[in-house]
């Protein structure tokens, strides 16, 4: 974890309300990995307060890429920032996606619902350059909102996109969409983002059939790194529910351990 | 280079800037970030005796150049600090002040009684003020005489320094500093967080689990900033000032008014080197201003014509 005061915009593209960042900075790539996240600052001073986490969309040498929807002033504020400009960031922060055993001859679906779709970019890659079949499941309201279905093609990861109000690809929510695909057949793991109802929906089915997940939880963040104790999820430890940190314990926790009734 | 100690009478501060409790974690947090030696001191996250689980999230709502919380202080407990993060803390020079909470009076004397048997606690920051505890946002802080009875027992018990951390959410908060006075602390940090709330508009239900919550950051400063200045009227003993200090001038601005030394909250969260980048300002301030000592200003403020 590092503090990057001034990582410089290289590269910016627009859809609508979502846009990709790519940061300039050594420091921040060095510790990238999938599922882990920047803490934003979104302006110079004090108005809007905190930062805004945001999960690595990809990285590679010297540079990371953020991806992220304008739901407030804050990314707003983060949307009007133009190439050239510079950002100042704190990470990369958290525990990612952990791909111990994910190589030759393993299957892994990835599922995104809206901005969630983020960290499965960078996850899809790294999973295909281990050697991992890799299935993509992109879900949005409309087709409007799935912007990064021809960026995951051209990486060949292939995306099985669906939409709510039936716009593009599957019509219904992708939970269904996943749901249907596994009467087919399971993968070895199910790598999960998106809003807390789709990962509730996807982390029970996963439980109820015995197939490991790992999803990625949101939360509004304080500080980031463990200091404020505001972002907690309920997370099962010694048979008990225990509130723990989403940025320090996770962001990503397996389906197993997450408990959703008092979330 | 202007002197910037800071001499409160029962404790040296190398510089006058303090962490402000429940914003700096238990301080190993921001190792990464900065050097803890930089600072004055830091004052720890709150601690009952045992681990406590907290609250219900939401936790945190952002409001106009402010944060609400309601984390309900959930923490590790005094014998896990001792055992774990007491003995990192002491590796490196700073003031270590633990903030002491407690459900009962009692506690307040667990809690004391436990760490007086441990080294590397520079005083106790008696937090008699959180608003989340209880119900509606009472606390013991919003009574003088409460207030003075808390204070007097646990002193009496205490062996270390004992500052009395005080609520806004008073009537006369120079009532309650008196009282903590009478009590025998040996000096006064304020203001706590302003008890609020957020609602949503489209769902009709509060923002946070606990409904109620405590504002901090940069919008309740000059409301802090009011109360520093009452209480540094009213009292005696040392006051410590905090409420949304996020540069070297908002700390100045609490010393002119009368606060011996300054905590740094929520600045912490956005910018985890807030608290050294501020004792670094008022340095440059000083030495533009032709001020030998940074204790020079405090209580200077001219009020008459």
């Amino acid at each position: 974890m590092r503090h990057e005061p001034a990582a410089r915009i290289i590269h910016k593209e627009s859809w609508n309300d979502f846009h990709l960042l790519r940061l300039g900075s050594p420091i921040l790539a060095e510790e990238a990995a999938p599922g882990r996240f920047l803490m934003v600052r979104t302006s110079d001073g004090f108005d809007p307060l905190l930062r805004r986490p945001i999960s690595l969309h990809d990285a590679g040498s010297g540079w990371v890429e953020i991806f992220f929807r304008v739901a407030g002033r804050g990314t707003a504020l983060l949307a009007e920032k133009k190439k050239g400009e510079s950002v100042d960031c704190l990470g990369p922060l958290g525990n990612g996606y952990r791909l111990d055993g994910f190589g030759k001859k393993k299957t892994a679906w990835l599922v995104g619902g809206g901005r969630g779709i983020a960290p499965l970019f960078f996850l899809g890659r790294v999973l295909l350059a281990a050697g991992a079949r890799v299935r993509v499941f992109y879900g949005g309201k409309t087709a409007a909102e799935i912007p990064l279905v021809d960026k995951f093609e051209r990486a060949g990861l292939t995306a099985a996109i669906s939409t709510d109000d039936g716009t593009a690809g599957f019509a219904g929510f992708v939970t269904a969409l996943v749901e249907r695909e596994l009467q087919d057949g399971k993968p070895d793991g199910l790598f999960v983002c998106g809003p807390d109802p789709m990962m509730e929906r996807l982390g029970r089915l996963a439980f109820e059939r015995g197939l490991p997940a790992q999803l990625s939880l949101e939360a509004i963040m304080g500080c980031g790194f463990g200091a404020c104790w505001g972002c907690v999820h309920k997370i099962k430890k010694d048979d008990a529910g225990k509130w723990r940190k989403i940025c320090e314990d996770g962001p990503v926790f397996s389906a197993g351990e997450i408990l959703w009734e008092e979330a | 280079m202007a002197d910037l100690g800071v001499d409160l009478g029962f404790l040296k501060l190398r510089n006058p800037v303090l962490t402000a409790s429940g914003t700096f974690g238990y301080g190993t947090e921001f190792l990464p970030f900065l050097d803890l030696a930089a600072l004055g001191g830091i004052v720890v996250k709150g601690l009952y005796y045992g681990p406590r689980e907290g609250n219900p999230p939401p936790r945190l709502v952002e409001t106009a150049s402010g944060l609400i919380n309601a984390i309900g202080l959930q923490g590790v407990g005094v014998e896990h600090f001792v055992a774990d993060v007491l003995p990192e803390l002491r590796k490196h020079d700073t003031a270590v002040i633990v903030n002491v909470c407690g459900s009962t009076e009692e506690e307040y004397h667990q809690v004391i009684e436990f760490l007086d048997r441990h080294e590397g606690i520079a005083a106790y920051e008696l937090n008699i003020s959180c608003p989340n505890v209880k119900l509606n946002g009472a606390c013991p802080a919003m009574d003088p005489w409460t207030t003075k009875t808390i204070v007097a027992e646990a002193k009496r018990r205490s062996r270390r320094p004992l500052i009395a951390k005080l609520t806004p959410n008073v009537t006369s908060i120079a009532d309650i500093a008196r009282a903590a006075e009478d009590g025998g602390a040996d000096g006064v940090s304020l203001i706590n967080t302003l008890l609020a709330m957020a609602v949503d508009l489209e769902t009709r239900r509060p923002k946070l689990g606990n409904v109620l919550g405590g504002l901090s950051g940069p919008a309740i400063k000059p409301v802090a900033l009011r109360m520093t200045y009452q209480v540094a009227q009213a009292v005696r003993i040392p006051v410590i000032g905090m409420g949304g200090i996020c540069t070297g001038r908002d700390a100045l601005e609490f010393m002119l008014v009368g606060a011996a030394a300054v905590q740094v909250g929520t600045a912490s969260f956005v910018e985890p080197e807030a608290a050294v980048r501020i004792a670094r300002e008022i340095g440059e301030y000083c030495d533009a201003h032709g001020l030998a000592r940074a204790s020079d200003i405090v209580g200077t403020l001219k009020t008459g014509r």
